[in-house]
């Protein structure tokens, strides 16, 4: 089963700690309807599970078949640099089947974000690299669609929400952490 | 009928033309101006196989910084590929192992012959013609890319040690 090659880490957007004794890390794409699909179902694993679980957002689009994923990507990101990367994440999977350039800057207005900014980081891509990094880092773990997750570390298929809770649960049950760097300890 | 396994790395990859369009056809010699990803796969249109070729071009970019280009092959005839190709608006070539079928998959050890279509089966080529990386993935799973990446990065480390 492959594993994350890129651990959690600072870089990333995380909902709750990465001290957590759970750290599910999800490769996704805001225009994959099951993506979209799986929203809700981490929000209610999020809820139920409390500070046990922290969940880290990774971007993963294949423009090739969504052509909104890139710069729904990036509008997060842009969204991100001034504090509001979550706020921007959900907007988006709820409102998936509006995302071209100008429902994106809807929702920038919207979440009362510095309007002008953020629509000048989407039009000359600022965020993009970062982007990019996310989704070749995602490649290196053996991501090859949407969405997919690592479990501390650990690649799980398909977002089922009993077999997801399952595998936290033996997750945190395991002890030893893959997803993290040194400064990772083994907790039991 | 005699099945031949998967070929590995270090064997000559088995030379073939294929056609892509109605009129035009295409030969391993032609792809090779560098590294070669040839990929077999099951069908035009089937979901795993779309996200996977789909993912390959998102790629395309990153394996052509190591020279390489792509081609797949699939049983499916050029019609089928061309709309596919529009489709999914796919930026490498679609090869239509159609006539005689399956010829070119099995030479590859790449044939599934109990269902009728190729195998997913992934090979990094070197621009010599010399298989350097295969696998054999379980026909309903997307392999990714990373073996293929790590294929490449390792063709170049060689390349660099012995220039």
């Amino acid at each position: 089963m492959s594993q994350l090659t890129v651990p959690a880490s600072a870089r990333d957007h995380v909902r709750g700690s990465l001290d957590a004794p759970v750290v599910m890390v999800e490769y996704a794409d805001f225009q994959c309807p099951y993506c979209g699909q799986a929203y809700p179902i981490v929000k209610a694993l999020e809820n139920e599970l409390g500070d046990m679980l922290a969940v880290a957002f990774r971007h993963f689009p294949l423009a090739t078949v969504h052509p909104h994923a890139q710069l729904a990507s990036e509008a997060a990101e842009a969204a991100g640099a001034q504090g509001r990367f979550w706020e921007m994440h959900d907007v988006l999977f709820e409102n998936q089947s509006q995302l071209a350039p100008e429902a994106l800057l809807a929702y920038a207005s919207t979440l009362r974000l510095d309007r002008i900014r953020f629509a000048e980081d989407l039009a000359e891509h600022r965020h993009a690299s970062k982007v990019r990094e996310d989704f070749l880092g995602g490649v290196r773990s053996g991501v090859s669609g949407t969405p997919t997750f690592f479990i501390n570390g650990l690649m799980h298929v398909g977002f089922e929400p009993q077999s997801l809770l399952a595998a936290i649960h033996h997750a945190s049950t395991r002890g030893g952490r893959m997803d993290k760097g040194s400064g990772a300890r083994p907790r039991r | 009928m005699d099945v031949k396994a998967l070929l590995q790395p270090g064997a000559k990859a088995p030379d073939f033309s294929l056609h892509t369009t109605p009129d035009q056809s295409v030969s391993l010699r032609d792809l090779l101006g560098g590294p070669l990803v040839l990929v077999f796969y099951p069908a035009d249109w089937s979901p795993v196989c779309g996200d996977q070729l789909v993912l390959y071009n998102e790629l395309l970019q990153d394996f052509r910084q190591h020279g390489a280009s792509v081609a797949a092959v699939s049983v499916d005839g050029v019609w089928c590929h061309i709309a596919y190709s529009r489709d999914r608006k796919l930026q490498f070539p679609l090869l239509a192992d159609f006539e005689p079928k399956g010829s070119v998959a099995r030479s590859y050890g790449a044939y599934r012959g109990q269902d009728g279509v190729c195998e997913r089966a992934l090979f990094v080529i070197d621009a010599k013609g010399v298989i350097r990386w295969s696998y054999l993935s379980p026909i309903g799973v997307n392999p990714g890319a990373d073996g293929i990446l790590r294929a490449l990065e390792s063709m170049q480390d060689d390349h660099r040690r012995l220039s």
